[in-house]
């Protein structure tokens, strides 16, 4: 899961920001840190060799210097910043090959739903994409506020609820990636990360009819019954019944999802057993 | 609330003995050693007869250097607590690997939201506004704070706060919702628990705490300063502390209206940040960052200030560039309620807002940076005492300067995409606030020792825990960036990431280190206070200072100064120093006066007796004791307003007495320098 | 070293050229204080401002329940606001009855200001009492939610001030005029005022335009 490792173009455009900046300020950083080492050092009272200077207290040259170093950095920095701000706008699109790919991403307690309204299907825990293809997606959450990261993709971003975020990526290369929840949602929180199947484009559509093929249907009264809190372990996949389900999500004509009242043991976090209430 | 009105409920609200969790013996045996601990000390006092000195001489106290050495006091037991929690989270994350670790989730959540919440409001805060009630009053010449009863109270607030949150460890749960309790997480429906009332509840009433402490240095710094004290002669720590305060005062209201708003959701269903109804918790989101981003101004710029002392009398030098340090300060204050927003460009605001707010954030860069610059130009041509003050400092240049690298690559929006709640983020705070405030306190509390109890703290155990201290932060925090580069994300549980594991279990050996660390401090106080007389400071001034503290004895008298001291320029008492020696150090008897003094007060203790109590009734919702609670605050102000003494004098013969003694260990101070 | 080093004592900085004010010591008691609370004033007004914040942003947001204009009462918010601007100019006379020593007139003034904040308290308890005898409570709604906490932050305070003028009333009459009464007299007239001045914001911010809507 390294940063330094992407796989994906906004994932690269991320971390060479992330590795240019460091760059820049390790220009100044670097003698800095020496500067106070090399003259704490010679400057000890121990030290007869060095000169004692008590009234070098003030230096227009000096302080031109000092607030010009750091100002130069944070003008060529905030330069780096504006321009990175709108390339990597997470809406912006990312072109790939092919026809984009919608994903609908939902949030739930504590596990991530992925519809694919234009193949009619969703899965749980597990999102499979192409490579090279734009994905595009919507994000929500079913309760609580999360955050959707896949970290060799890029740019993270939040769900709430009754509110629809969007974040584009698109994955260069075959392989299995990893995704999580980037922000703290409550006790099944660790167990939110899910795996990413990035496959050829050629064998996405054959995934997409094996999926299609499931036995499990993906409607509002299923959704409400996945929404409750609890941690999911297998990898469930669904027929998306209705591909206007994350709408009804989104915009909160389906209830945000229940709080631990109606939690049921099975699929609950580890726990001591213990509730103070 | 549905509960049945039963005579139980009444009296009792939520409370019952499911709320004691006998089955979870880690809190409970904490808890109980916590509980032993304070029980033996309160029997050694009353047994001992030391109760009503403690009551005389400390808890009714007005004097702001008493007040401020308790705020230390309680800053140091609340530092235990939070290292604690902060031992049982690396301990957690270094096994949990593939596993459920030794702590269960909803204990690990209380874990890491007691750490942040304890360390900032009730270790940070506390140290550094014990520090600054301590050594302001001292360095403007004066005799006390603008407020000393309402000081009072503002320390025995912020002690209930830190009670509140200690006693959430036995009685009921505390939140598991992070140190700022996001909602809707932190709503009713999702937290339907007293944790976050817990949480909430100690916030608002020592926020209050915090509040008046900030009205009060602000008010002292600006109207009370001795004759010639001109803004532009105070000691820098004065400025940090008027910047810090003036914070305090515009940012700490923002928090309790939050907060408010967040209990009145819980409490009486309003809608301000849930899911129902139209609630935004976007808005929390920004209401609370836009107190939290001051408050790590509120922290770091009075550690400034003590840096800017420590670099300068161990440099033997005025500090350099005195005016553009001042200039510096104040923009930091004022920049810093502009940058609130680069806590959230994960929200999905459009790139210009985020692009100007990572600007905004990297400016504040410009005048730290510029701090960090002139301490190393007083460094420069200086002749240098590493003692142990000037060590922390030294470390903290270094440190710092890293933390300020981190940070002002999280302001970049683009990198934040990838770095924004990760184990990056966390080293980073943990390198500007361990680095900065921590150290920062720590060289404050070796430098300003000698001047509060009148003798020096032992050096050999000083170095060995800075050595520590400092090795120790590194060893923990370096992995942790490490690890945020890998893709590890914060408040995990466990985790079954395989690339993570060995950072992990070196920030737990980290962590083991920065305990030493930890445990030398105490050795350090156990050992000086052992060889107090050895150690005894009788000149006042042990370092060699510039400032006013150390123009009065250690610890100084009641009054601090027998006359308001004349101050002709910067550096007051190094000028003073150099005058004396130049006359030859011929004084005459000055003419002493009476000095009226503030009579002590119970009000703070009793306030804060009666807030504990309407704090504890409204977390189990027991309202009889709440209106009982709010009466008894209300009588308290009324009785106090009541009196008709609230002043002493100090005869003149007493005061000449006192001042004697000072004035000739000085005058052989300043012989022996002279001799030199 | 190519830098140009000042020499001589620590103060010497360049800067300090022409003539340096001093500064005359530490200031009077009363000023201290009245300074103090201002401060804590403008801390308030922080504080009100967060509520005023939440307001504008939850302010449409009424969940299919009702909006300002169908709630709001433009007659008694309009004798509220005569009663409150009214007792500032009643808690003035007090005020300057207290400097000059006069009981008469003090007691009189701090009377009169003390009926006319219950009245506004009255009329306020029963626009609350009404609103949410017909389903309006403040859980009805975000906006209700915003509504109801900001007016109500501002009656809590007229409701502390009440108390506070009460007690400083019992002060006079039992201590007289002295130095420590006449201080936290001027606070109080202080609070009395801001409190008026908030009220101006809320009935613009909330009752006039919530009107319009």
């Amino acid at each position: 899961m390294n940063l330094l490792d992407p796989q994906g173009p906004v994932a690269a455009a991320n971390s060479t920001i992330l590795v240019d900046s460091v760059f820049i300020m390790l220009a100044i950083v670097v003698p800095t840190i020496f500067a106070i080492l090399a003259f704490a050092f010679w400057f000890r009272a121990s030290n007869t060799k060095a000169r004692f200077q008590p009234g070098f207290v003030y230096s227009g040259r000096v302080e031109m210097v000092v607030w010009a170093i750091p100002a130069l950095t944070v003008i060529l920095l905030g330069g780096v910043a504006w321009i990175g701000s709108h390339q990597l706008d997470p809406a912006a699109p990312v072109p790939g090959t092919g026809s984009p790919v919608r994903i609908q991403a939902v949030s739930l307690d504590w596990k991530w739903l992925f519809i694919y309204p234009d193949q009619r299907i969703a899965t749980v825990n597990t999102l499979t994409v192409p490579a090279g293809a734009e994905l595009n997606f919507q994000l929500t959450s079913s309760s609580v506020m999360n955050t959707f990261f896949i970290p060799q993709l890029g740019s993270m971003i939040y769900t709430m609820n009754g509110m629809v975020t969007r974040l584009n990526l698109r994955a260069d290369n075959e392989g299995k990636l990893k995704g999580m929840s980037a922000h703290f949602s409550g006790d099944g929180f660790p167990d939110m990360m899910f795996d990413v199947n990035v496959i050829s484009p050629l064998s996405f559509p054959d995934w997409v009819a094996t999926t299609a093929k499931t036995d499990a249907v993906l409607n509002e009264e299923s959704y409400k019954k996945l929404m409750q809190q609890g941690i999911e372990k297998g990898k469930p996949t669904y027929r998306l019944e209705d591909p206007r389900l994350f709408n009804l999500i989104a915009t909160q004509h389906i209830p945000p999802g229940p709080g631990p009242e109606l939690m049921s043991d099975a699929g609950r976090p580890h726990s001591g057993g213990h509730d103070a209430r | 609330m549905p509960a049945a009105p039963t005579v139980e409920a009444m009296m009792l609200g939520k409370l019952d003995w499911s709320a004691i969790p006998f089955d979870q013996p880690i809190p409970l045996i904490a808890g109980g050693v916590v509980l032993a601990g304070i029980l033996a000390v309160l029997i050694w006092v009353v047994v001992k007869g030391h109760l009503p000195y403690l009551w005389h001489e400390w808890i009714t106290s007005v004097d702001h250097k008493r007040i401020g050495v308790m705020y230390i006091l309680l800053a140091s037991m609340m530092l235990l607590r939070g290292g604690s929690d902060a031992i049982m989270m690396r301990i957690q994350q270094a096994i949990a690997y593939q596993s459920q670790g030794y702590l269960p989730p909803e204990h690990y959540n209380q874990i890491f939201s007691a750490h942040g919440t304890i360390m900032i409001f009730f270790v940070a805060m506390p140290f550094v506004i014990g520090l600054m009630n301590l050594i302001v009053p001292l360095q403007l010449g004066v005799r006390d704070v603008a407020f000393p009863t309402l000081n009072s109270v503002g320390f025995w607030l912020t002690a209930t706060g830190a009670l509140l949150v200690n006693l959430s460890l036995v009685i009921g749960e505390f939140a598991r919702t992070g140190w700022l309790a996001f909602p809707p997480l932190s709503e009713l429906s999702y937290s339907p628990g007293v944790g976050v009332d817990y949480y909430a509840w100690s916030l608002q009433i020592s926020g209050v705490g915090t509040l008046v402490a900030g009205i009060n240095l602000v008010t002292t710094v600006l109207k009370l300063r001795t004759k010639g004290m001109n803004y532009l002669r105070m000691p820098m720590f004065c400025w940090t502390t008027l910047a810090s305060n003036l914070l305090i005062v515009a940012a700490f209201p923002i928090l309790t209206a939050t907060l408010a708003m967040l209990l009145l959701d819980r409490y009486l269903g309003f809608h301000f940040f849930t899911n129902e109804a139209g609630g935004n918790v976007m808005m929390f989101m920004n209401l609370i960052w836009a107190w939290g981003h001051p408050e790590v101004y509120i922290l770091v710029l009075p550690a400034f200030g003590i840096f800017s002392e420590v670099v300068s009398t161990f440099s033997g030098k005025a500090l350099f560039g005195y005016r553009s340090m001042v200039l510096a300060t104040m923009a930091i204050c004022v920049i810093s309620f502009m940058v609130w927003l680069h806590h959230f460009f994960t929200m999905g605001a459009g790139p210009d807002v985020n692009a100007i707010f990572g600007i905004a954030s990297m400016i504040i860069a410009v005048p730290t940076g510029v701090k960090i610059y002139n301490w190393l130009f007083t460094m420069y041509g200086g002749r240098i005492r590493f003692a142990t003050p000037m060590l922390w400092a030294v470390g903290f240049m270094v440190t710092f300067i890293i933390g300020g690298l981190t940070g002002v690559l999280v302001a970049v929006p683009p990198a934040d995409f990838m770095l924004h709640n990760s184990m990056f983020l966390v080293a980073h705070f943990h390198n500007v606030i361990i680095g900065g405030v921590l150290f920062g306190a720590f060289a404050g509390f070796e430098y300003w020792f000698p001047k509060a109890f009148g003798f020096r703290l032992d050096e050999r155990w000083g170095k060995l825990a800075f050595w520590f201290t400092f090795s120790g932060f590194y060893i923990t925090f370096v992995p942790l960036y490490v690890a945020g580069m890998l893709g590890m994300t914060r408040r995990m549980q466990h985790y079954d990431v395989a690339e993570w594991r060995p950072w992990m279990i070196v920030a737990a050996i980290g962590m083991a280190v920065l305990s030493i660390g930890v445990i030398c401090q105490i050795m350090q106080l156990v050992v000086s206070i052992r060889n107090r007389e050895a150690l005894r400071d009788r000149t006042g001034d042990p370092w060699d200072g510039r400032s006013l503290e150390w123009a009065t004895s250690s610890p100084p008298p009641v009054f601090n100064f027998a006359f308001h001291p004349d101050v002709r320029g910067e550096d007051a008492y190094w000028d003073m120093k150099i005058a004396a020696q130049q006359q030859s150090l011929e004084h005459e008897e000055p003419e002493y006066h009476d000095i009226e003094m503030p009579r002590n007060s119970p009000t703070g203790f009793v306030c804060a007796f009666f807030a504990t109590i309407m704090g504890f009734a409204l977390i189990w919702h027991i309202w009889w004791l709440v209106i009982l609670g709010s009466l008894g605050a209300f009588a308290t102000f009324v009785v106090f307003a009541w009196r008709d003494h609230d002043e002493y004098v100090i005869p003149a013969a007493e005061v000449a007495a006192i001042d004697r003694v000072n004035l000739e260990e000085r005058r052989n101070l300043v012989s022996m320098a002279g001799a030199i | 070293m190519s830098m140009t080093a000042t020499v001589g004592r620590a103060h010497a900085d360049p800067h300090h050229i022409g003539v340096v004010v001093e500064h005359p010591g530490p200031a009077p008691k009363r000023t201290v204080t009245a300074y103090g609370f201002w401060v804590f004033l403008l801390s308030d007004i922080v504080m009100f401002s967060c509520f005023f914040a939440a307001y504008a942003v939850l302010v449409s947001q009424t969940a299919d329940g009702p909006k300002g204009s169908e709630i709001f009462e433009q007659r008694n918010v309009a004798i509220e606001t005569v009663c409150l601007l009214l007792s500032s100019f009643t808690c003035g006379m007090a005020s300057i009855a207290a400097d000059v020593r006069n009981r008469f007139w003090f007691y009189l003034g701090m009377t009169v200001t003390c009926v006319l904040g219950l009245i506004f308290l009255a009329i306020e308890f029963r626009e609350f009492a009404d609103l949410v005898s017909r389903g309006y409570g403040p859980s009805r709604s975000a906006f209700l939610s915003a509504f109801f906490s900001l007016v109500g932050c501002h009656g809590l305070h007229v409701s502390a001030g009440v108390l506070w003028l009460l007690t400083m009333m019992a002060q006079v009459f039992a201590k007289g005029f002295r130095a420590d009464v006449l201080r936290r007299m001027m606070c109080f007239a202080l609070f009395w005022h801001a409190l008026d001045i908030i009220w101006v914001g809320v009935f613009s911010v909330v009752y006039l335009l919530g009107s319009g809507v």
